[in-house]
């Protein structure tokens, strides 16, 4: 990171207006602060910059100096130091901050360039728009609104090419439609390190293809179609799904892993068609991994739960099993819940006197946006103290506990107690009480089972590898017969004969607020969009098993580096 | 007035018979005596020199190489790179191709005199690949010189050393503009940089400040040291020092290649003395002086202005044949002395199918990266060979133009003013036969054959 200190201002006048940008700042992100729209394909702010689309050529001019003696002309008319503006235009995507630069987008010249471009790449496109999944947040249909010509000067036949390349086994591409900006190849070298992608051909008869034996196959692929200015890139699982202006945005995370991914989740009448990652500089950027934007896919699995009787009915079950046995129970959370489910899950194991468990899902990372850490919450449950520790590998603790007799229920939230290393033996001594989204060895095994929502049919917050406490928002509504967890929980600990927990997210929060140090002074609403990051120095010794990633250093390998 | 006698400096050899591209050959001849010479001078005067020749270089921008050595970086503490720009690809232009089959030694000790003067320790040729015989006389004659102690670790036991590579390139026009070939040479697709930053003085071929010259430029560098810098910019005009090589293709008695002091044969002179004029009962209707890509000129247009001679300004009325033969001259009548291949079109040539023929080589040679190049110039081509193809339209011509107009100024590299000069120049001097052509096409089929 640099320091602010580190950051020197410089001043610029775009069309007319000051403004002081951090040096080496380019003019489309320049002009950006001052609201000046600086049309571009090629250019995207987290890849190099090429400057082939010409789309964001601009005047440029510089203060007039006197050769010899470097003393400022000035202009008499105006009183101020003359411009000496450059006749022929610049592209704004390499055209840097320098002191006293000079901005001209709004001249005839400009708006000529724009057109000349908007023509030239639509004379080989395609225009099947009615049938283009990229319609509606298409780069070319916007400016075509702004600088195309309403009709066509091209009678001549247009280039064939390739439809419908299957470039990997998740991404389509049209290559009549591509402009041929190369932000995908880019991406592929730069960001996923996976350097697959280039043309063949030249001229207007370039082509994207893959390396010959190769596929775009790694798990940032989607990420080519999120960039993709044009309909050229596809989701071969959203390809012809939905239009895309009939998709409500729903702000939410990545919840594959720890590293906490912004995404948006596009859902219509209560069914998801996608997830696309949502800009965070401090998190993700631009991006997030192909494993993610599957997840939504759980919400209407074969596999999911959901029970035929009222939550009443599920509840006093539950309180029976729960009275059986007094003091022998156990509550396993989950580093999936969310920070006010884990609350709520301490709560209830204060209400029984019960010890906490928390499992553990680790895999390698892959130094981008799939941590080593795969629940996406494990730090909610050492910040809530729901746990004090890093969750073991396996309940080998809990599996001792039972097999001693010292525990005869087990309160799962949402975890499946085998594939966390308890036994079938050892599942067959106890009473379970399962909440959860999926059927699961577990919720077959227990004696009840309460359904409840997924991460898309609540609301929450997450706590990612940076300590950074995130929101994620409700995109869809649950299905009849799955419980909202909060009121679950809330009523599990009424039923342990615990206080009255809250079971929404402001009242949630106003327990959290109080209790909890670390989120002192916060409400789920004061969370900012980008996140906010959490004094961590009360883990800082724990060892964990996150490496270095996008945006993240390990404390213990900064400390040591 | 009778035209000048060619003054051979660079084309001395070329064509003398027993005159042979081997080492021997070229010793007895004199050769790498500059060398010797120079290796024992400072390398700030060698470079001081070429400054004082007022050398432009002969690849088509005419950019004075000592300014182009003047701008390479050399507080970096990267290595300096010398690249030989040998893919000559304009059409109309041969030169190269000479100086590297017949004189190929003569190449290499004016790279060798760059490379000592710049502090350069590794040259690359790059040469077209449709150079194949070229590429085998240079890696030939290269390993004579190091056989020779001229190219290598140890140059004529100075100590300085520095190797010399041959790369072939793979058929691509774009190579010849230096940040694709340096693309190319690193081994990726010839996308010319964006300029700025990737100035090649400053961050070059593997972001190392480089300097890219042509071939003749460098032979001509050798001449330099030769005579000295003042005496160099005593041949030729001033400006325009040095002799330059015009290669002449087309409709003339005698095409080929001639050197001249630079500025001291007009047109006309070239044309109608030194190449004996059009072939009997054509007369000339348009030449390109530069290369395809520089701006075409009408036989019977006028040019008319003031230019500067020493310090006085000078009225002067020129018709196409009065023009001299220089960078200066050329531009002011808004062509170019380009790459010195002289096109000559006489009255039996179709504007329009010779303005296509043009159009399809861009199109062709266009990269594809940068979209106004990418799209106009094949968008041109099927315009121009659709015309020609017999179903041209009135509006076609004015269509063309725009089109044109559209690219010239906004792309990444000079590609987009070579593929966009054609079409306007060709339009502004020949606009009414393209006006004319739909009519002019139907005038032209032959009469139906009756049905029997």
């Amino acid at each position: 990171m640099t320091s602010p200190a580190k950051t020197e201002l410089v001043t610029v006048n775009i069309d007319g207006k000051e403004i002081a940008v951090p040096k080496g700042t380019n003019v489309i992100e320049a002009a950006r602060l001052v609201g000046v729209d600086v049309p571009h394909y090629c250019y995207h702010p987290k890849l190099s910059v090429v400057g082939n689309c010409r789309m964001c050529l601009v005047e440029m001019g510089m203060p007039a100096v006197d050769p010899a003696t470097k003393a400022p002309v000035m202009d008499p008319a105006t009183g101020r130091q003359k411009i000496n503006w450059i006749p022929r235009p610049q592209i704004g995507c390499a055209t840097n901050a320098s002191p006293g630069l000079h901005i001209r987008t709004q001249t005839p010249q400009i708006r000529d360039c724009r057109e000349g471009v908007m023509e030239f790449l639509l004379i080989n496109h395609p225009l099947d728009c009615p049938i283009c999944d990229q319609a509606g947040e298409c780069k070319l249909q916007e400016q075509s609104t702004g600088y195309g010509r309403g009709y066509s000067r091209f009678v001549e036949q247009k280039n064939v090419k390739p439809k419908r390349t299957q470039l990997g086994p998740r991404v389509t591409l049209d290559d009549e439609r591509c402009i041929l900006c190369s932000r995908c190849i880019r991406f592929s070298k730069e960001i996923a390190k996976d350097d697959v992608l280039g043309f063949i051909d030249r001229g207007s008869y370039s082509t994207l293809t893959c390396y010959p034996g190769r596929k775009l196959e790694n798990n940032y692929s989607l990420n080519t179609v999120d960039i993709c200015p044009v309909g050229a890139l596809t989701s071969t699982d959203f390809r012809f799904k939905m239009r895309v202006w009939f998709l409500k945005q729903t702000n939410s995370l990545d919840t594959e892993s720890s590293a906490g991914a912004n995404t948006v989740v596009w859902s219509r009448e209560g069914v998801i068609y996608r997830i696309t990652p949502r800009r965070n500089d401090a998190v993700n950027d631009t991006w997030m991994a192909d494993s993610g934007r599957l997840l939504y896919k759980a919400v209407r699995a074969e596999s999911r739960l959901t029970a035929k009787d009222s939550l009443a009915a599920l509840l006093a079950r539950a309180e029976t099993i729960l009275r059986l046995s007094p003091g022998l129970a156990a509550v396993v959370g989950s580093g999936q819940s969310s920070v006010e489910e884990q609350f709520h899950t301490r709560q209830l194991a204060h209400a029984l006197n019960a010890p906490t468990y928390l499992v553990s899902r680790t895999a390698a990372g892959d130094g981008i946006l799939v941590s080593a850490d795969r629940n996406p919450n494990v730090r909610g449950a050492l910040v809530t103290g729901l746990v004090s520790d890093l969750p073991q590998p396996y309940l080998d603790d809990l599996g001792e506990a039972i097999d001693r007799g010292d525990v005869r229920t087990v309160v799962s939230v949402g975890e499946d107690l085998m594939a966390a290393g308890l036994s079938a033996t050892q599942l067959a001594k106890i009473s379970v009480i399962q909440l959860g989204t999926q059927v699961c060895a577990s919720s077959v095994a227990a004696s009840v089972v309460i359904p409840t929502l997924t991460v898309f049919e609540k609301a929450g917050t997450m706590i990612n590898q940076q300590f950074r406490l995130q929101r994620f928002a409700k995109a869809v509504a649950g299905p009849v017969g799955a419980f909202d967890d909060l009121e679950v929980l809330a009523r599990l600990i009424a039923a342990a004969g615990g206080p009255a927990e809250p079971s929404d997210l402001a009242g949630v929060w106003t327990r959290l607020a109080a209790e909890i140090p670390a989120l002192r002074g916060l409400s789920y609403a004061a969370v900012p969009e980008t996140g906010v990051v959490l004094d961590a120095s009360p883990w800082a010794a724990l060892p964990f098993v996150e490496g270095e990633s996008l945006h993240h250093r390990p404390a213990l390998v900064a400390a040591s580096a | 007035m009778p035209a000048p006698a060619q003054r051979r400096i660079i084309f001395q050899h070329i064509d003398e018979p027993g005159y042979t591209n081997d080492l021997a050959c070229y010793l007895r001849h004199g050769g790498y005596a500059n060398l010797r010479q120079a290796v024992t001078r400072k390398p700030e005067e060698l470079i001081d020199e070429v400054k004082k020749s007022g050398l432009r270089g002969r690849g088509g921008a005419g950019f004075p190489c000592g300014v182009k050595w003047g701008l390479v970086d050399r507080k970096s503490g990267k290595p300096i790179y010398l690249v030989v720009n040998a893919d000559e690809s304009e059409p109309g232009t041969f030169k190269d191709r000479y100086i590297i089959h017949q004189d190929p030694h003569q190449l290499i000790e004016g790279i060798m005199i760059t490379c000592f003067a710049n502090n350069v320790k590794q040259a690359y040729i790059y040469i077209r690949g449709e150079f194949p015989e070229g590429a085998r006389i240079l890696e030939k004659a290269i390993a004579e010189a190091r056989a020779g102690g001229f190219v290598g670790p140890n140059i004529l036991g100075t100590g300085y050393g520095c190797e010399i590579y041959v790369h072939r390139g793979a058929g691509a026009y774009i190579c010849g503009e230096e940040t694709g070939l340096i693309e190319s040479l690193e081994g990726k697709r010839p996308y010319p940089r964006i300029k700025p930053p990737y100035f090649p003085a400053v961050l070059g071929l593997y972001q190392c400040p480089t300097i890219v010259n042509n071939v003749e430029t460098l032979c001509h560098v050798k001449k330099i040291v030769e005579i000295g810098g003042e005496a160099y910019a005593k041949i030729g005009t001033p400006n325009n020092t040095g002799t330059r090589i015009l290669c002449v293709s087309g409709h003339v008695q005698r095409p080929g290649y001639y050197e001249f002091e630079v500025g001291k044969v007009t047109l006309g002179e070239l044309l109608n003395e030194v190449c004996g004029g059009p072939l009997p009962g054509r007369r000339f209707k348009a030449v390109i002086p530069g290369g395809s890509s520089a701006k075409v000129l009408r036989f019977g247009e006028r040019f008319k202005g003031k230019r500067k001679i020493g310090n006085d300004l000078v009225d002067y009325d020129w018709g196409v044949e009065d023009v001299p033969m220089d960078f200066d001259c050329l531009a002011m009548i808004g062509s170019m002395g380009g790459s010195g291949g002289v096109i000559v079109m006489d009255d039996s040539v179709d504007i329009v199918a010779a303005l296509a023929n043009i159009n399809e080589f861009y199109a062709h040679e266009s990269c594809g990266q940068c979209t106004p190049c990418r799209e106009g110039s094949l968008w041109m081509k099927k315009i121009s060979a659709r015309m020609v193809h017999g179903e041209a339209r009135t509006e076609d011509g004015a269509l063309l133009k725009s089109v044109a107009d559209q690219i010239a100024g906004r792309t990444i590299c000079a590609f987009g003013e070579a593929c966009s000069w054609p079409t306007q120049s060709f339009l502004a001097k020949f606009g009414d036969e393209f006006k004319a052509y739909p009519e002019s096409r139907k005038a032209a089929a032959a009469p139906a054959v009756p049905l029997a």
